[in-house]
């Protein structure tokens, strides 16, 4: 007996639902195999984790804050991972995103005009695409691994953040800690909905609104599908790859950017040595999860945003090393990858000697 | 002066170029695992947590492997069983991999490591200049020089090596002979995380004997560009792995003779060094299409 895998005739628009619901499902049975083995009431645990977060407005309020920036940066690696480049540097478009977009507030805090907050979220996403035009630009001229060098940017994007808090940016006023000045109020991301969320949450939605247009509706998204699926096709209907190629890596590292700009001008209120904790590492999951359709990635920004909450949780109530958050992130892409196999494939069971008689019989 | 530098350059380099080897073998026979960056943390954190718990180093190295080897299992049952996408499931590893290895290490915070002890071998290390820094070290770097004369013998000087080439080069004709291509790969990609965790081990026993989390700090992921920049040729692995492993002690030396340089400037030198090279060798088209595998990355499904 053994069990061998069927591709199906075509892709399967049940499991294309299913397969995350599976996934997340099969995290959660494993989490609480790893809660049990560290000595704790899995059950309890998988409720502190990802329930009662839910129940409270607080944590709420929390999770749709840590929710914002994974849309975004998921939003813009969507287009990269559906055109079939692989940036894996959106943490590094968003720290350098943050840093141009705090140039304003950090080098002229006197320019408190009305003008400041679009300029900066306009650097913002300035920076962040640059930062994401060199791995691009270096695919598209040399045929360079764009996984690779936009890996390497993201340690070269932080060391230059340390940089700059620790060195030309600190704050004069700050007795040599390493970090700059609090920004200004006109320099401040204002909340909204009577401070239930920044304003960086309806700017992240109406964006992840637009992009799912553009995909759906677009000859602009069109090709972006095909030069995915088949780019000899896509060459053949006039669309250039190393067009696209700039076009992706842009358009994600510019979210990336005004991700990060918004995350330091309406959280953190300055610029610190590190402003992530892995949003651009934690967003390839959420693109994924998120079928790589910026509807299915605000449901799944929400709920890789739950496990940054949720370890939180368990820690404070059961300590429970908040680590587990990455290992539960870690293991719901897994899973997610597994259980997309459903969507081309299914399982058949076959005894060895009846599919070697069907050969000889050929 | 120059003695401490070379030695400085050798503990660098050793954990490069065992991680990078082992992705090698993977890469030839098709495989791109892109996760050693997580089965080498892994590898680090297990090492030095066995290490600390028996008292005994070569248990940490075996453990270390052990991980090493548990983490390229489940990529490969992924990649090779279910069929998923090679580039996402190695992220996928990573990201997996410094998860775990944080949870894992909590408690080894701070906690004094032990360190792997010198092997002197006799005689030769006796000789004037070149005794003392290269016949002095622990046995994972005199593994390293073993492990790539082994690969490259085997490579490209047995049968073995030539199936598991076929395999990379042409997963079809090899299946059509009757080798089994999943077998053939799942081996590769377990002798990949053998090695790297093996590099982790090195990391947390010997380059520095302690645990600090994301110790691997993108070696990982130099790797696998030294496998790019050897074009698949074991034997340059070893130059480039010493190239970077030179590049990155920098910041420690600059130090030393306080040359006014931003350290971060310095620390960003074995990234952009690694950008650099990769455009060299890519924009060199002839390089990189001889050697590389032909069916690198790509998925293989047998039809009965």
């Amino acid at each position: 007996m053994r069990i061998e895998l069927v591709k199906r005739k075509e892709r399967s628009q049940l499991m294309l639902l299913l397969s995350p619901l599976i996934a997340i499902a099969l995290t959660a049975l494993a989490a609480g195999l790893i809660f049990s083995i560290s000595g704790h009431n899995p059950l309890i645990a998988l409720y502190k984790f990802f329930i009662e977060p839910l129940t409270q407005q607080w944590s709420l309020e929390a999770t749709i804050d840590k929710a914002t920036p994974l849309v975004l940066i998921g939003c813009g690696l969507a287009v990269c991972y559906l055109s079939n480049n692989w940036n894996i540097g959106a943490e590094g478009q968003f720290v350098v995103g943050a840093v141009f977009g705090s140039a304003l507030p950090v080098l002229f805090p006197e320019f408190e005009t009305a003008a400041t907050l679009p300029l900066m979220l306009l650097f913002g996403a300035i920076g962040g695409a640059l930062w994401a035009l060199i791995p691009a630009v270096l695919k598209a001229r040399f045929n360079t691994n764009e996984i690779l060098t936009s890996l390497m940017l993201v340690y070269v994007a932080s060391l230059i953040l340390d940089y700059l808090v620790r060195g030309p940016w600190r704050d004069p006023g700050g007795y040599n800690f390493p970090e700059s000045r609090i920004f200004s109020d006109s320099a401040t991301l204002p909340e909204v909905f009577g401070g239930l969320m920044s304003l960086s949450t309806p700017i992240t939605l109406v964006i992840a609104v637009i992009l799912a247009l553009v995909l759906a509706k677009t000859l602009k998204g069109f090709e972006i599908r095909v030069m995915g699926e088949s780019p000899r096709a896509g060459s053949f209907s006039g669309f250039s790859a190393r067009g696209l190629t700039l076009f992706s890596f842009v358009l994600a590292g510019a979210l990336a950017g005004l991700a990060g700009t918004m995350e330091v001008s309406g959280g953190l209120n300055q610029l610190l040595p590190v402003i992530s904790p892995g949003y651009g590492f934690t967003a390839i999951i959420v693109a994924f999860l998120g079928r790589l359709n910026p509807f299915g990635i605000i449901v799944a920004g929400f709920v890789l945003a739950l496990s940054y909450i949720g370890g939180e949780a368990v820690q404070s109530a059961m300590g429970v090393s908040n680590k587990i958050a990455s290992v539960i992130q870690g293991l719901l892409l897994f899973f997610v990858l597994a259980c997309d196999t459903l969507i081309l494939y299914r399982f058949r069971l076959t005894r060895r000697w009846s599919a070697a008689r069907e050969t000889t019989h050929v | 002066m120059f003695e401490a530098v070379l030695l400085t350059v050798i503990t660098a380099a050793t954990p490069l170029l065992i991680a990078a080897t082992g992705e090698l073998v993977s890469e030839r026979s098709g495989v791109l695992n892109l996760g050693v960056e997580g089965m080498m943390i892994m590898g680090a954190v297990v090492g030095f947590a066995v290490a600390n718990q028996t008292g005994s180093g070569a248990l940490g190295v075996i453990a270390a492997i052990a991980a090493g080897m548990a983490m390229s299992a489940l990529f490969g049952f992924l990649v090779l069983v279910l069929v998923t996408n090679q580039v996402a499931t190695g992220l996928a590893l990573t990201i997996l991999g410094i998860g775990f290895s944080g949870l894992i290490g909590e408690a080894y915070i701070g906690v004094p490591g032990l360190k792997l002890p010198e092997l002197f071998i006799p005689v030769l290390s006796d000789l004037p200049f070149v005794g003392p820094v290269l016949f002095r070290q622990d046995a994972i770097v005199y593994l390293s020089f073993a492990l790539v004369a082994v690969v490259a013998y085997g490579l490209f000087r047995t049968r073995l090596g030539l199936v598991l080439r076929a395999v990379g080069d042409n997963h079809g004709s090899a299946h059509a002979l009757g080798y089994s291509v999943i077998r053939v790969r799942f081996a590769a990609v377990l002798f990949g995380g053998a090695c790297s965790g093996l590099a982790g081990a090195y990391l947390s026993l010997a380059y520095t004997p302690q645990w600090v989390e994301n110790m691997t700090a993108g070696r990982g992921w130099i790797a696998l560009a030294l496998v790019v920049f050897s074009s698949w040729l074991p034997l340059r692995v070893v130059v480039g792995a010493y190239l970077f492993g030179a590049v990155s002690v920098l910041n420690l030396h600059a130090q030393a003779v306080e040359i006014d340089i931003p350290s971060q400037l310095l620390s960003s030198l074995p990234y952009l060094a690694t950008i650099l090279v990769l455009v060299l060798i890519s924009a060199n088209r002839r390089l990189t299409l001889v050697n590389t595998p032909a069916c690198l990355g790509k998925p293989f499904v047998p039809d009965r």
